[in-house]
């Protein structure tokens, strides 16, 4: 569902941008090439493993740090601090001051974003007890768990209501309740307009949440578009169990067919569906069941990132990824 | 962004850093820390005084005739008043036994009486024995008591005319000048010392925000050039409350301690009021100029224990400076005078000792534009060297021992991913 918004001209406004973006870091190439275009009022990830290059890109857009070669734009700025105050950033190294109270540090970080400190501390009240936390007002940060402290970080970024939300590894950290949670947030904050983009090492929180998707592998992306384009790039599955061991029908399964405990499993071949059962039928395989799966994002990353990449994510977090 | 927007963003980070600090416990013991000295001063002194109240002069035993003792004895209280704060030795006399050697000996090393030599011989043959210096005070004592009293012995005439007339002026040209010097150096050692102990703090000031990672927010929502400007004026704030508590105090002190208050100090050339006001502006420059390359430096530090090393090569570069500086005492127009007072990091201690050395106001008006230049220069290269070196943004620029420690950090967290 995607809600992206248009400019005079019907074409698609775009809250962040950015053209073949390089950083090195003591002479090895981190960023190599990035391009990204981030429809306005969208959700998009930034998919890929731990050292892949998504936190430098997220800085470089942000203007954290500057590309040593190519260029980008946040909410029609070349000049990315420029538009600071409509845009909430959570880093993936979260930081707050610790003596400051929770009401304190949300109220802090709108500050930082133009948002006059009194407006602030009404508004981080109002978003703590809206959410059932208003216990957490007039504590210091040092007294919470690191999971409140991230929820209160999380709270900064969108108290000076942002139209862009950039999200570092949100999820990183949080126990699969606080994930469903921050899910249900980002949704929220989508549906009011605000265009989210978060990068992710875990494919699960993508695929629920992403419209759009990058994907990045060695500092490269690897792929870039939605999140069903990616997945269109597979062949849907077929998993086919038959009484019959053998006969004149196994010429209509492809070559590269496995069968592993009694299951055939393989591509569904270019002709579609209809041939494949008109043959099993004529050929009396006598069908015990067959189902046609469409590929997850996390099939697409594999052949688009490569399994080794895929293997790296999901030993990163593996907890997350059961989230 | 434009200058409003940095100016904007660089009072919430100010606000922040000031309420963090004055706010906390540990402010009240940064308050009292004058005062630690200060007692200090006064327990050895009033134990130095008590010591010295209680320590009588020592005694030198004269072997000899009363007659030639009695002179002795006057030709010392003649001479008394010449005495300073510590009185001559005293005199006391021992009849001559026969066997001088060994009555010498003896009076040398009785031990009831703190006795530092003997005299014998009489006047006719003076002869001083004892464990001093050969030019030290007893010595000379020794030397003006034999000379007196041979001279009243030849029955000197005595003085005659009128007494010495005393007429006390409340100045001269030599007694203005050396007061003058005085303030300026005085006002120099308070601004050196002030500069010292507080703009030392801002070693440290981004050690917090690097250890809990706020820096990323910060660099994310604002220039780095305002983070710098908060820092450095809310410890700028922060000092200049430490410093209205602590010359209030002082002042107070002095108008109850010393005996016509603040009236009694010599006045400086512009005044006491310009004065004041000068002290407080160049402290303000010194702090900026001086915390300025403070904060570049330690923004390159990442531990607590590169700070503590930064410390003090950082510390003998501000003597060195204020070394430069003390050369412009007493002669405020001299080459030496001049370099001080146009080289920014000691311009504010030049140019505080010439306030109170000449009354011109306008050098004050351009020593300032220039010190405020240097201040924004200041700032915008350590903060071009922050985004460079530690937040590895443009080009490459790292200080040496950086590239071995401070950045090799941060250089893994923020090419990690």
């Amino acid at each position: 569902m995607l809600r992206q918004a248009h400019n005079e001209r019907g074409e698609t406004a775009l809250a962040a941008e950015a053209h073949g973006l390089v950083k090195y870091f003591d002479g090895k190439r981190a960023v190599d090439g990035v391009s990204l275009t981030v429809p306005t009022g969208s959700i998009s990830g930034i998919l890929g493993p731990n050292g892949a290059g998504k936190t430098t890109t997220i800085r470089m857009m942000l203007g954290i740090i500057d590309p040593d070669q190519g260029t980008r734009r946040l909410l029609g700025h070349a000049r990315p601090l420029e538009a600071a105050r409509m845009v909430g950033y959570l880093p993936e190294e979260r930081g707050l001051y610790p003596a400051m109270t929770a009401a304190e540090a949300i109220a802090f970080m709108g500050a930082l974003r133009g948002l006059p400190i009194a407006t602030g501390r009404a508004r981080a009240v109002e978003l703590l007890e809206g959410r059932g936390y208003g216990d957490w007002v007039k504590r210091p940060i040092r007294t919470l768990s690191k999971g409140m402290a991230q929820t209160v970080q999380l709270l900064g970024t969108m108290v000076h209501r942002p139209k862009l939300l950039v999200l570092d590894e949100p999820f990183s950290g949080l126990d699969a309740l606080n994930q469903e949670k921050l899910e249900q947030l980002i949704r929220d904050q989508a549906a009011a307009g605000t265009t989210v983009i978060f990068s992710t090492h875990v494919i699960a929180h993508a695929e629920r949440l992403c419209e759009r998707v990058a994907i990045i592998a060695e500092g490269k992306v690897a792929f870039e578009g939605r999140v069903d384009e990616a997945r269109d790039r597979l062949r849907p599955i077929v998993h086919l169990r038959t009484r019959a061991e053998d006969g004149p029908w196994r010429a209509a399964l492809p070559a590269d067919a496995r069968c592993v405990a009694g299951e055939w499993r393989f591509e569904l071949p270019e002709g579609g569906p209809e041939p494949l059962l008109k043959a099993l039928l004529d050929g009396n395989a006598g069908i015990e069941t067959l189902s046609i799966e469409r590929p997850g994002l996390h099939d697409a990353f594999i052949a688009i990132a490569g399994a080794a990449a895929a293997r790296e994510m999901g030993s990163a977090a593996p907890q997350e990824q059961a989230a | 962004m434009t200058l409003p927007e940095t100016i904007r963003a660089a009072f919430v980070i100010a606000r922040r850093d000031f309420t963090a600090t004055v706010l906390s416990k540990t402010f009240l013991l940064f308050l009292l820390g004058p005062l630690f000295p200060i007692i200090m001063g006064f327990m050895f002194g009033g134990i130095g005084e008590r010591i010295d109240a209680g320590r009588t002069p020592p005694q030198v035993a004269v072997i000899s005739s009363v007659a030639d003792f009695e002179a002795l004895q006057a030709a010392r209280q003649r001479l008394s008043p010449l005495a300073s704060d510590r009185p001559f030795v005293t005199l006391g006399r021992a009849a001559p036994d026969g066997n001088l050697a060994a009555q010498r000996s003896a009076l040398l090393n009785d031990k009831a009486t703190e006795r530092v030599g003997v005299l014998d011989g009489g006047l006719a043959r003076p002869h001083f024995t004892g464990a001093v210096d050969a030019d030290g005070a007893t010595v000379r004592q020794m030397h003006l008591f034999v000379d007196e009293a041979r001279r009243i012995r030849a029955g000197a005439v005595a003085p005659r005319g009128p007494a010495l007339a005393v007429t006390l002026a409340d100045s001269s040209s030599g007694s203005l000048a050396f007061a003058r010097q005085l303030v300026a150096r005085g006002g120099q050692t308070i601004l050196f010392l002030l500069t010292l102990l507080l703009a030392g703090m801002l070693l440290s000031q981004l050690i917090e925000e690097k250890s809990n990672k706020v820096i990323e927010i910060l660099a994310a929502a604002v220039p780095i050039d305002a983070i710098f400007l908060g820092k450095l004026f809310a410890m700028l704030a922060m000092s200049l409350v430490g410093i209205t508590v602590w010359t209030a105090a002082g002042a107070a002190a002095i108008a109850y301690w010393v005996g016509g208050g603040l009236a009694t100090l010599p006045v400086p050339a512009v005044g006491w009021p310009i004065f004041i006001t000068l002290m407080l502006v160049y402290f303000a420059t010194s702090y900026l100029l001086i915390g300025g390359v403070f904060l570049g430096i330690g923004g390159q530090a990442s531990t607590v224990r590169e700070v503590q090393t930064l410390s003090m090569p950082v510390t003998m570069s501000q003597v060195v400076i204020f070394g430069l500086a003390s050369l412009a005492v007493g002669q405020p127009d001299s080459r030496e005078a001049i370099a001080a007072a146009i080289f920014p990091l000691s311009s504010p201690y030049a140019m505080i000792a010439r306030a109170a050395e000449q009354d011109a106001i306008w050098p004050h008006l351009a020593a300032l534009a220039w010190q405020i230049l240097w201040v924004a220069l200041i700032l915008k290269f350590a903060a071009a060297i922050f985004r460079s070196s530690v937040l590895k943004s443009g080009p490459s620029r790292r200080w040496p021992w950086q590239r071995r420690t401070a950045s090799a950090a941060l250089a893994r967290q923020y090419s990690g991913k």
